[in-house]
């Protein structure tokens, strides 16, 4: 009975008022650049997939999608990968300086991006990583491990530590039962946490365009590019954020669940 | 629970403290030397001391007066989507389904905002808001009411705060709604011997119950106001004029757009150290809530 009058009424309306501005994209996508210029009309009437053939078929455009999938994955293998072990530690350990470094950590995923825009270039420049994928993979680092870590250590809290004791009590060395025992408890922990890493790399925009010019520019970028430079292309702009909806509609099923517990940082 | 000391355990940190080090000492540290020197171009530097940090700080400046009327304007945004986000996320976060499908269907659709890259959220709104193709532009013209985000400040305003409450309402409405489900359904049957009235419900189970989570959620959307950037850039590039200029926007225009590195690291510190205050607030709350708080009544 957690439920107010008229709820189903209010959830209707923010439905429609969350799904208004898609259906206005997606409907934009399949219309002609005449049509939409021209008329005001609420389905396409003449549809086209032009706009999307053209993302399909033009490498400067389909490129940016491998782009950013690319230096997506990189950063989420790279997030995970270091931020288990941790989060292990500050789950089931106390040591010198635990806090201060866990608070370290959390106040770099909230430290803005635009602080670090240029540095990074310079960086990233300095040691020859600019324009690769290798670039923007390790400066999103700075806010996916901290969160990685929050999240994962949430999770192994969950496990309870009779296991470990056991496990070393049956012989198991530390590596074999963090990767026969651990990551088979905490499979779903893993999921969220990458699933998270994985979407804040790819919302990430300011970023990614700094440390990108040509080979590795992400879908983002080119379609600020490409606004500008064609004289509005607003079919094909808009078949483009279509396209950039799609991996985040396809993965959230997985995690409805965990969704509130990611965004709490592990902490709900 | 009782954690054993162990001081190896740093090895098993060391890998994380490896690359966030990498990640974000280094370019910090750049930052902090940038912030005392000053630049003519050609890779040439000057030492200016604290002469940027004065600057900053004094309004009568050139610098100092676009930091404050940046800033100015980031609190008062901040200030109004909390005032609108966190109630009516409380509201969707009490109307959503009891059970069945469309628990699931309401939870994706919600999460949909969320996902949706930055830069595509503010050419959503850009492409919703105009009055030649956009829906909502088109229709509010039609109804009468001159609106143009691109000429008129208030609309400008109304629009990436309308785009936020749309991008963001979700996160508290789902963290709020993750609260809700941890009551016992118990609670609800002693309320309704008692013979409780909805209100009283709300205010005596349901609130204290999602306290937690609502500090989650309203520190989170303070901090990622107070850091916004893509949107608002996207949609109305900071203008009409300099109307919305937030910090983030305004520190992006000083560094990459005119190359002002002494001027831009210095905001760059001041912004940071901001965002680290308000941090620490929110990892004492988040600390903290894990365990409750018997300690509390004594004090008061």
């Amino acid at each position: 009975m957690h439920s107010i009058p008229g709820r189903r009424l209010i959830m209707a309306l923010f439905l429609v008022f969350l799904l208004l501005p898609i259906y206005w994209l997606v409907n934009m996508s399949f219309k002609t650049n005449v049509e939409i210029v021209s008329t005001m009309t609420l389905w396409p009437h003449t549809p086209t997939l032009q706009h999307y053939k053209r993302i399909f078929t033009d490498e400067s455009w389909y490129s940016g999608y491998i782009n950013s999938l690319e230096y997506v994955v990189l950063n989420t293998i790279i997030s995970i990968a270091v931020a288990l072990p941790a989060a292990y530690a500050f789950s089931r350990y106390r040591f010198l300086g635990d806090k201060h470094l866990f608070f370290w950590l959390l106040s770099n995923r909230m430290a803005p991006a635009a602080v670090y825009a240029l540095p990074f270039f310079n960086l990233y420049s300095a040691i020859g990583l600019f324009d690769t994928p290798w670039a923007v993979a390790l400066a999103h680092c700075i806010f996916n491990v901290p969160l990685a870590v929050w999240i994962l250590e949430g999770f192994v809290s969950g496990v309870p530590r009779e296991i470990d004791e056991t496990a070393f009590l049956d012989g198991y060395s530390f590596p074999r039962f963090f990767i026969k025992i651990l990551v088979p408890l905490i499979a779903s922990g893993i999921g969220v946490a990458a699933f998270f890493c994985f979407m804040f790399s790819w919302v990430e925009l300011l970023l990614a365009r700094t440390l990108t010019s040509v080979q590795a520019k992400p879908i983002a970028a080119i379609m600020t590019r490409t606004v500008s430079a064609a004289g509005m292309d607003w079919g094909l702009l808009a078949a483009a954020g279509v396209l950039t909806i799609i991996p985040g509609a396809l993965v959230i099923w997985f995690v409805r669940n965990y969704i509130a517990r990611g965004f709490a940082l592990g902490r709900v | 629970m009782d954690k054993t000391v162990n001081q190896k355990a740093w090895f098993l940190v060391l890998p994380v403290f490896l690359v966030v080090a990498f990640s974000a000492v280094i370019p910090l540290m750049t930052v902090v030397n940038y912030s005392m020197q000053d630049t003519f171009g050609n890779n040439q530097f000057f030492w200016n001391g604290v002469g940027w940090f004065k600057e900053l700080l004094d309004p009568s400046t050139d610098l100092g007066g676009r930091f404050l009327a940046s800033l100015g304007r980031n609190l008062l945004f901040s200030a109004i989507i909390l005032a609108i986000e966190v109630p009516l996320g409380i509201v969707v976060a009490l109307s959503m389904p009891r059970e069945g499908w469309s628990v699931a269907a309401c939870l994706v659709i919600l999460a949909l905002p969320l996902l949706i890259p930055w830069n595509v959220v503010g050419t959503i709104w850009q492409i919703f808001g105009r009055p030649d193709i956009g829906l909502l532009g088109y229709v509010l013209n039609h109804l009468g009411l001159d609106y143009n985000y691109v000429s008129n400040d208030v609309d400008a305003w109304i629009t990436v705060i309308v785009m936020d409450v749309w991008h963001w309402t979700s996160l508290v409405a789902l963290l709020c709604y993750a609260g809700l489900k941890s009551i016992p359904d118990a609670y609800y049957q002693a309320a309704q011997i008692d013979g409780a009235s909805r209100w009283a419900v709300f205010k005596a189970i349901q609130l204290p119950k999602m306290n937690r989570v609502l500090l989650i959620a309203v520190l989170l959307r303070f901090m990622d106001s107070f850091m916004i950037y893509t949107e608002p850039f996207v949609v109305t590039g900071g203008g009409p004029g300099n109307s919305t200029t937030f910090v983030s926007i305004e520190l992006v225009k000083i560094a990459l757009g005119q190359f002002d590195l002494g001027k831009a690291a210095a905001l760059s510190l001041v912004y940071n150290l901001i965002i680290l205050i308000v941090c620490w607030v929110f990892y004492t709350v988040m600390t903290n809530a894990g365990s409750e708080r018997p300690a509390k009544e004594g004090v008061a």
